[in-house]
C-alpha cells in the first residue's frame, strides 16, 4: 500500500469518527447532565444507557444498512455505501458512551452545584448551565471514549461503507482487507497509525481537561 | 424598626425529627446565634429559612437570603470567577461583575489570589472566598451554618469581622454554631434549638449569664452533648 493512501485512510478515518462523535455529542452530552439532574434517570433509564454500552456495532450497521439501502425507509437519500452512512452508524454507537461518561461524571456534583446556584438566588434553570461547565473535565474523557469508540469500530462500518478503495475505506476496515490478503506489513502499519491517532486524540483531550 | 426575616409557625419533619419553630425574627443590623447540640434542627432551620427547603407548615417572610453551608462548594474556576459567581448569575456583565468581585476579595484578604484556582486556597481562605461570593449579591439576610468550624484562630477572627461588617451595614446574620465563644463575641440574641424544639430565645448577654432554662444551662456547662 502506497503512503498517499494510507494517508487517505487516515485521515478519512478521523473526520469520520469525528463527525461522529460530534453528533453523538450534541444530544449526549445534554442527556447525560440532564439524567445526572434527575437523579441518575432512575433504574430503568441508567439500565437502558448502559446497556447501550454493550450495543453490537454489527447490528446497529444491520440496523441502518436496512434503513438506507435503495427499498429501506430512507433509501431515496442515497448515503449508502458513503461516509456519512458510516458517520451515522459511528455516532449511534459513541451516544451511549458519550452519555454514560457524561451521567456518572456529573452526578456527584448535582447537589453542591444546586445548592450553590440555588444559595446565591439563582434559579432551578442555572443549574444545568454550571454543571455543564463544572463537568469538563468529564466531558473530556467523554468525547475520548466516544471518539475511541468510534474511530476502532468495524462491524456497522463494513456493512454501511462497504469498505470502497478511495470513497469508504478507513483504518478499521482497511486492516481487515490487508490481514486477508496476506498484507501483514501494511496491516500493521494501519493498526500503528490507528493507536497512534487515537493516544494522539485521547492525548489532546487530556491536555484540554488539564487547562 | 421592621424585621429582615420574618418566620412564623414554621414545622419541618424528616423520619422521627420534627422541627418547630413558633415565631423568629431577624432585624436589619442584628446577629443572631443558633445554638443547640448536634441532631437539635440548627441546620434545618437555616435551610428553611434560606427557602431551600420549604416547610410543610408555617412560612418564611423577608428578602433575599444568602445561604452558606457548613463546606460552602466552590467552583473549578478562579477565585475571582469563583467570587463573581453570584453577580455573574444575576445577570450583570462580566467586566462589572470582575470589578466588583475584585474590590471584595482585596476587603476579604485574597486579592493577591484572584487568578488562581480556587482549590488551591486553604480551608479558611475557601471560607472567606465563598462570604466574599455571598455578601457580593447583597443579602438582606446572611444565614451561615458553622463557618468557622475547621478555621485556625486567625481565619475564624477574620471571618467574624467580615459578619461584623455585614452586620454593621445593615444586614441581619444568622449564625449557627457550636463555638459558644463566638456567639458570645458576635451575638446580639440567641436561639437555643434542642430536639427540634426552640428552647429559649433570649438577648445574648442574658442567655450566657443567666440562662432560664434548665436544658440551656446544662448546653453552657458542656452536660448536654
Amino acid at each position: 500500500m502506497e503512503a498517499a493512501e494510507l494517508w487517505e485512510i487516515a485521515l478519512r478515518s478521523l473526520w469520520v469518527a469525528g463527525l461522529a462523535t460530534l453528533l453523538a455529542a450534541l444530544p449526549a452530552v445534554p442527556l447525560g447532565l440532564w439524567l445526572a439532574l434527575k437523579g441518575g434517570g432512575g433504574f430503568f433509564g441508567r439500565a437502558l444507557l448502559y446497556a447501550g454500552l454493550a450495543l453490537p456495532s454489527v447490528v446497529v450497521g444491520l440496523f441502518f444498512y436496512l434503513l438506507l439501502s435503495r427499498s429501506g425507509p430512507l433509501g431515496s437519500l442515497g448515503l449508502l455505501y458513503t461516509p456519512y452512512a458510516m458517520v451515522l452508524a459511528e455516532a449511534v454507537l459513541a451516544f451511549p458512551l458519550i452519555a454514560a461518561f457524561v451521567l456518572s461524571g456529573a452526578r456527584g456534583r448535582v447537589e453542591e452545584v444546586r445548592l450553590l446556584v440555588r444559595s446565591l438566588g439563582g434559579r432551578e434553570g442555572q443549574v444545568l448551565p454550571t454543571l455543564f461547565w463544572e463537568s469538563r473535565r468529564t466531558l473530556a474523557a467523554a468525547l475520548a471514549a466516544g471518539f475511541g469508540g468510534a474511530i476502532s469500530e468495524v462491524g456497522a462500518a463494513t456493512l454501511v461503507g462497504g469498505d470502497i478503495r478511495h470513497h469508504t475505506r478507513v483504518l478499521t476496515t482497511a486492516i481487515v482487507v490487508e490481514t486477508r490478503k496476506g498484507e501483514l506489513e501494511s496491516a500493521l502499519a494501519l493498526g500503528f497509525i490507528l493507536l497512534g491517532v487515537a493516544l494522539l486524540v485521547t492525548a489532546l483531550l487530556i491536555i484540554l481537561e488539564r487547562e | 424598626m421592621s424585621p429582615v426575616l420574618k418566620a412564623q409557625g414554621l414545622v419541618h419533619r424528616y423520619g422521627d425529627f420534627r422541627l418547630e419553630v413558633p415565631r423568629l425574627e431577624v432585624y436589619p443590623g442584628e446577629i443572631l446565634a443558633v445554638l443547640g447540640p448536634s441532631g437539635s434542627g440548627k441546620t434545618t432551620l437555616l435551610r428553611l429559612l434560606s427557602g431551600l427547603l420549604l416547610p410543610e407548615e408555617g412560612r418564611v417572610e423577608g428578602g433575599f437570603r444568602a445561604y452558606l453551608p457548613q463546606a460552602p462548594p466552590l467552583l473549578r474556576r478562579s477565585v475571582l470567577e469563583n467570587a463573581a459567581f453570584g453577580l455573574r448569575l444575576r445577570g450583570v456583565p462580566r467586566g462589572e461583575a470582575w470589578a466588583r468581585a475584585s474590590a471584595m476579595l482585596e476587603r476579604v484578604g485574597l486579592g493577591a489570589k484572584a487568578r488562581q484556582p480556587a482549590h488551591l486556597l486553604s480551608g479558611g481562605e475557601a471560607v472567606r472566598l465563598a462570604l466574599a461570593r455571598t455578601l457580593l449579591v447583597e443579602p438582606g439576610v446572611l444565614l451561615l451554618d458553622e463557618p468557622t468550624a475547621s478555621l485556625d484562630p486567625a481565619n475564624a477572627a477574620q471571618v467574624e469581622a467580615l459578619l461584623r461588617e455585614a452586620a454593621g451595614e445593615g444586614k441581619g446574620v444568622v449564625l449557627a454554631t457550636h463555638d459558644l465563644f463566638q456567639a458570645r463575641r458576635l451575638a446580639h440574641r440567641v436561639v437555643f434549638l434542642f430536639l427540634g424544639q426552640v428552647v429559649e430565645e433570649a438577648p445574648a448577654s442574658l442567655f450566657f449569664q443567666r440562662p432560664q432554662d434548665p436544658r440551656s444551662q446544662a448546653f453552657l456547662e458542656g452536660r448536654l452533648l
